[in-house]
């Protein structure tokens, strides 16, 4: 009889040893996620205030600085000069030293007085979209604002009244968003990249040759060199989520053990990832290559930075093949949602079947390509 | 399964195509048990694709082959459960220590423990590695790498060892220990199956095949392939000539007649000579074309001098097919 996973224990033994022996490998593979995580957390806000802004007040009267109080106030914009002259206006914004002009014109106070329309000139830096989507927000919804509080009479309401309630990360804190999509790239990155470089290695030195010439079977060879990295994944992952918790204080509203359970089918899709990558690769520099192009789509089009709603229609299609879609759809949607298995068996589901099919053709390069070479 | 009087390998008739290329065309030999077989020729001849097909990891095209008087066809992993192998660059972890790298194969082949540790001990004693158990195998120099590896490859108690180019790259003492070596196991009865580029090497084995694109064209004990009529014609002999342009000595050669071929050895000129060109003749002959000669002696061929003869005959039969 066959065992179709002979060998399986020399390899895990044989594995673990590198993994204990190449301690630095091991280090970096770990502390580098860890400082993403710390850049990460406190060093991106995606939530814009306090945007450079340059001010000419050409009125000068209470009106006009009562309108630049309530623009302060709003916490998006940060009047940092004040000019005279149009030039200047102009170049504070081209210098790039303000995104944003406001011009106050001289009639501003007496047109307000006269029940007239009052005209406020913004001038917007659109070389970032986002502060300028922002600014524009802002300043005119400060405006209706500021006409409503003209036109109503004094205890008159609204007629629709938007009371808008955020229910899942209200203080739109930029950590609870971030760091559950990063568990997703960054246990890609151990998984992928580690068993990708460890075959590749066994590639480079020869040592795969010599492995094929014993009884050693490819099941037994494969996951006994996955399984020391599926358990570093696993360790990754739960550093992550402490740190997480504990350190960015993100509340984990659904359940962890649900968590851990679903991104197994996740790390399966990774492990396969890269196995497929190691069947192509022959030297550890084109494995790098390539677990970077398998990295790079798991950034940008998988929802974890930018939205997947607002992408083209090619690349939001693109993006239901991207693995860490679906993970990262369930690392939120347990952190930050509370959702239960009715909620995300579908995603498991979706990484179960992109594993398997990863796992076949991988396993059939494996054979064709390498084995038999 | 396997009897006394069976071959240790059996290949008959073996292709491999890869597309329309026939990287192994037709090559039939027989390995006795006990014997060092020299598996020679040129890079790209097909030593290699031989091994892969005798050890499984290649599907033939056609033709059948035993190992061990198991079929490959039906039951590779039986071969590689019966068989060592030893890849020319010593496929060793480098981050493993000696001992850890005997466990790991030890482990693949399934030893139980103690067993496992009575065969390591039976082989560090063979072999010497006592003093390097516990240093990482990077730390060791060539020869030692390659008596591990060895070590390695047989642990298990293969009968049969199949060696690719272990001599590749490593300094001439260890080279000669380790042909020690396999001559002693040789006595024990392991049978060697060993590719090189090492004619001399090839001198020590009990019997050689050489391959050349494809077909075994030599085959036999090196004496018998001295004495191949093909090598040695009816009627010629061999001569060594020294001199001291042996540049100006092999142009002048090849220009008497008389000469049948002749080439550069060293600091001196092998030429296969006929009979009727006698020694004088021909010192005369070489003197007429101011060739200032030191000496010309008779020479039995070496294993050399028959691969080169029967590559040349071989083109030429080649050529002469291909009209």
């Amino acid at each position: 009889m066959v065992n179709p996973f002979r060998g399986f224990s020399a390899v895990f033994y044989k594995e673990t040893l590198h993994v204990r022996r190449d301690f630095a490998t091991l280090f970096f593979s770990l502390i580098i996620p860890i400082l993403q995580m710390f850049l990460l957390g406190f060093g991106i806000d995606t939530n814009i205030r306090q945007i450079n802004t340059v001010v000419y007040n050409a009125d000068g009267r209470r009106e006009s600085r009562e309108l630049l109080d309530r623009l302060r106030n709003s916490d998006t914009f940060r009047l940092l000069r004040y000019v005279n002259n149009d030039k200047d206006l102009n170049d504070a914004i081209i210098s790039g030293k303000c995104r944003v002009g406001i011009k106050i014109p001289v009639d501003y106070s007496d047109k307000l007085l006269h029940q007239m329309s009052a005209q406020v000139l913004v001038l917007i830096d659109g070389s970032d979209s986002s502060v300028a989507g922002q600014a524009i927000n802002v300043t005119t919804a400060i405006g209706l604002d500021e006409s409503l509080r003209r036109v109503l009479v004094n205890d008159a309401t609204f007629a629709v009244d938007m009371r808008p309630k955020i229910l899942f990360n209200p203080d739109s804190r930029s950590p609870n968003f971030f760091l559950p999509g990063l568990t997703a790239v960054l246990l890609l990155n151990v998984t992928t990249f580690l068993t990708a470089f460890s075959i590749v290695r066994e590639k480079e030195r020869g040592t795969l040759e010599q492995l094929f010439v014993t009884p050693v079977r490819p099941m037994g060879l494969l996951l006994g060199k996955l399984l020391p990295y599926l358990v570093i994944g696993f360790f990754e992952l739960s550093m992550i989520v402490t740190a997480m918790r504990f350190i960015f204080s993100v509340p984990i509203h659904g359940n962890v053990f649900l968590l851990a359970f679903l991104s197994l089918p996740y790390i399966f899709v990774s492990l396969s990832l890269g196995i497929l990558i190691s069947s192509k690769a022959t030297t550890q520099a084109q494995a790098m290559q390539l677990a970077f192009l398998t990295i790079l789509p798991s950034i940008f089009f998988s929802g974890y930075i930018f939205p997947r709603e607002t992408m083209p229609k090619f690349f939001f299609v693109l993006s239901y093949f991207v693995p860490a879609t679906y993970f990262i759809n369930i690392t939120r949607g347990i952190i930050l949602r509370g959702a239960g298995w009715t909620h995300l068996w579908t995603d498991a589901l979706a990484l179960f079947l992109m594993g398997t099919l990863l796992l076949v053709i991988a396993a059939r390069r494996f054979h064709n390509k390498v084995i038999m070479a | 399964m396997t009897s006394s009087n069976q071959p240790a390998i059996l290949a008959s008739h073996l292709v491999r195509r890869f597309g329309t290329f026939a990287a192994v065309d037709d090559v039939s030999f027989r390995v006795e048990k006990g014997e060092i077989f020299g598996f020679l020729g040129p890079n790209g001849s097909g030593k290699t694709t031989v091994i892969k097909m005798l050890t499984g990891l290649l599907p033939l095209t056609s033709g059948d082959a035993t190992v061990q008087g198991i079929d490959v066809r039906s039951d590779p992993e039986g071969v590689r459960e019966n068989i060592g192998y030893m890849s020319q660059n010593f496929s060793l972890y480098a981050d493993l220590t000696v001992s850890e790298n005997l466990t790991f194969y030890g482990r693949i082949y399934g030893l139980p423990p103690e067993r496992l540790r009575k065969r390591m001990d039976e082989i560090v004693q063979l072999n010497g590695l006592g003093p390097y158990l516990n240093r990482l195998s990077a730390q060791l120099s060539g020869g030692w790498k390659q008596r591990l590896a060895l070590g390695c490859a047989m642990l298990h108690e293969p009968s049969l060892i199949f060696l690719d180019e272990p001599t590749a790259g490593i300094d001439p003492v260890a080279r000669r220990q380790l042909w020690d070596l396999l001559f002693e196991l040789s006595a024990h009865g392991i049978t060697f199956f060993v590719t090189t580029h090492y004619m001399d090497e090839a001198e020590r084995c009990s019997h050689v095949a050489y391959i050349y694109f494809g077909k075994v064209i030599a085959d036999g004990t090196p004496d018998a392939l001295r004495e191949l009529p093909a090598v040695k014609p009816k009627g010629t002999y061999r001569v060594e000539i020294s001199a001291p342009h042996v540049t100006q000595a092999l142009r002048a050669a090849r220009t008497i007649p008389g000469i049948r071929s002749a080439t550069i050895f060293g600091q001196s000129v092998h030429a296969l000579i006929d009979d009727s060109l006698d020694l004088d003749l021909l010192r005369s002959q070489l003197l007429k074309k101011d060739v200032t000669v030191a000496e010309i002696r008779p020479l039995a061929p070496s294993l050399e001098d028959v691969f080169v003869e029967l590559t040349y005959q071989h083109r030429a039969a080649e050529e002469a097919s291909r009209g």
